[in-house]
């Protein structure tokens, strides 16, 4: 899937450049947004570092653990086959605490984690584990409690009451998440997105 | 009172506390903080050499399309749909560009709110969408490249349905508080 996309992007960038005569940009993005992905990379590592010892830390305290008991029910739920009190289940936790919290800086780090973690948990590496799309969906799908950034901008605009829209994000990104939890259960039973097995190699 | 002055603080304090208070925790509880600290600090350096490859990617082919403009024509193309759902057209180049570039979307957003004003429906919309949906693509790419998976099966579907409902959603309770204008 995100193969396709990729090469619709591509594809589509390359021909609508042509017909909109903005090929020069086409290129120059090629090179700029190469560059722009490694200097994110490279920014990242700091914090990464950062978020990871202090992850470790928390972990060995039992800091991890004490908070991932109090949410197990749900988590239990959302991630059935993720034994409850393999580590995967903390640092999930920990990377959803940081995104409703609005703390990007940490949520990657820690997200990153867990991944790791839930890899640890794959039969087929190279193919997206069931807990790992329900853990993508539920982060993709926003869980902010209070939206900083657009409030900001809004606040920069000239709005009167630039938090106003905390309800209404609060209640559209209800919504998403629900959305993306739904279909990320639904989707993983169709057959289309079942996981394949692993060919025999001699 | 001063909104972006107080969740600055707030979000202040909740950093210090975290960075401050783990490591305080775990003193309390008798062990090497500073050994610990180091040796998951380590992982750091691995994990974002690993997911060089997949930003490259998935950052140049975002770069290309919006480059090349096509996101005016897939506006107005989408244009009939969305008159029949309610969505002001003006919001549409955000609800597309979200999912692929978050400083993207910012820019839109910026724009919008700065054309048509702070108070203004489209302002309102434009960013209870942009507070409640995420970069899909960039999450998904990331994500997955750090641990090497190729094979994605029903994440990207999810998460467009989860964007999509954000964005719906976003537009129909606008309506509904704000009343559209």
């Amino acid at each position: 899937m995100l193969n396709v996309i990729w090469l619709l992007l591509i594809v589509l960038a390359v021909i609508m450049g042509a017909i909109n005569g903005t090929t020069t940009e086409v290129v120059t993005a090629v090179t700029d947004y190469a560059k722009i992905a490694f200097e994110l990379a490279l920014g990242l590592t700091g914090v990464m570092a950062l978020w990871l010892g202090l992850m470790k830390v928390a972990e060995e305290s039992g800091l991890v653990n004490l908070l991932s008991r109090l949410i197990r029910p749900i988590m239990s739920r959302l991630f059935p086959d993720v034994p409850v009190d393999h580590p995967a289940m903390g640092s999930m936790t920990l990377n959803i605490a940081a995104n409703m919290l609005g703390l990007n800086n940490a949520a990657t780090p820690l997200g990153l984690r867990a991944m790791d973690d839930l890899e640890k948990l794959n039969p087929t590496p190279g193919t997206a584990t069931n807990a790992m799309c329900t853990f993508l969906a539920i982060n993709t799908s926003s869980v902010q409690l209070i939206p900083a950034t657009a409030i900001a901008y809004l606040a920069a605009g000239g709005s009167t009451h630039p938090t106003e829209i905390i309800t209404t994000t609060l209640i559209a990104t209800s919504f998403s998440t629900l959305a993306g939890i739904v279909s990320v259960k639904f989707l993983e039973k169709l057959p289309l997105f079942q996981v394949q097995p692993v060919e025999e190699e001699n | 009172m001063d909104w972006q002055a107080l969740s600055n603080e707030v979000s202040n304090w909740l950093f210090l506390t975290l960075v401050a208070g783990i490591p305080l925790y775990r003193a309390i509880r008798k062990v090497k903080v500073y050994e610990t600290f180091v040796e998951g600090a380590k992982e750091g350096f691995q994990i974002a050499v690993k997911i060089i490859p997949y930003l490259v990617a998935i950052l140049v082919a975002i770069g290309m399309f919006r480059a090349s403009g096509a996101i005016d024509q897939l506006s107005a193309l989408l244009a009939p749909v969305l008159a029949w759902i309610g969505m002001p057209p003006e919001t549409l180049p955000l609800a597309i560009i979200r999912p692929l570039s978050g400083s993207g979307a910012n820019g839109i957003m910026a724009e919008l709110i700065n054309e048509h004003g702070g108070n203004s429906f489209i302002a309102r919309v434009a960013a209870t969408m942009a507070g409640s949906t995420e970069t899909t693509f960039y999450v998904l790419a990331v994500y997955f490249g750090s641990v090497n998976i190729r094979k994605t099966r029903h994440a990207v579907p999810a998460g467009l349905v989860a964007d999509a409902v954000g964005i719906l959603a976003a537009v129909w309770v606008c309506r509904i508080i704000f009343g559209a204008s």
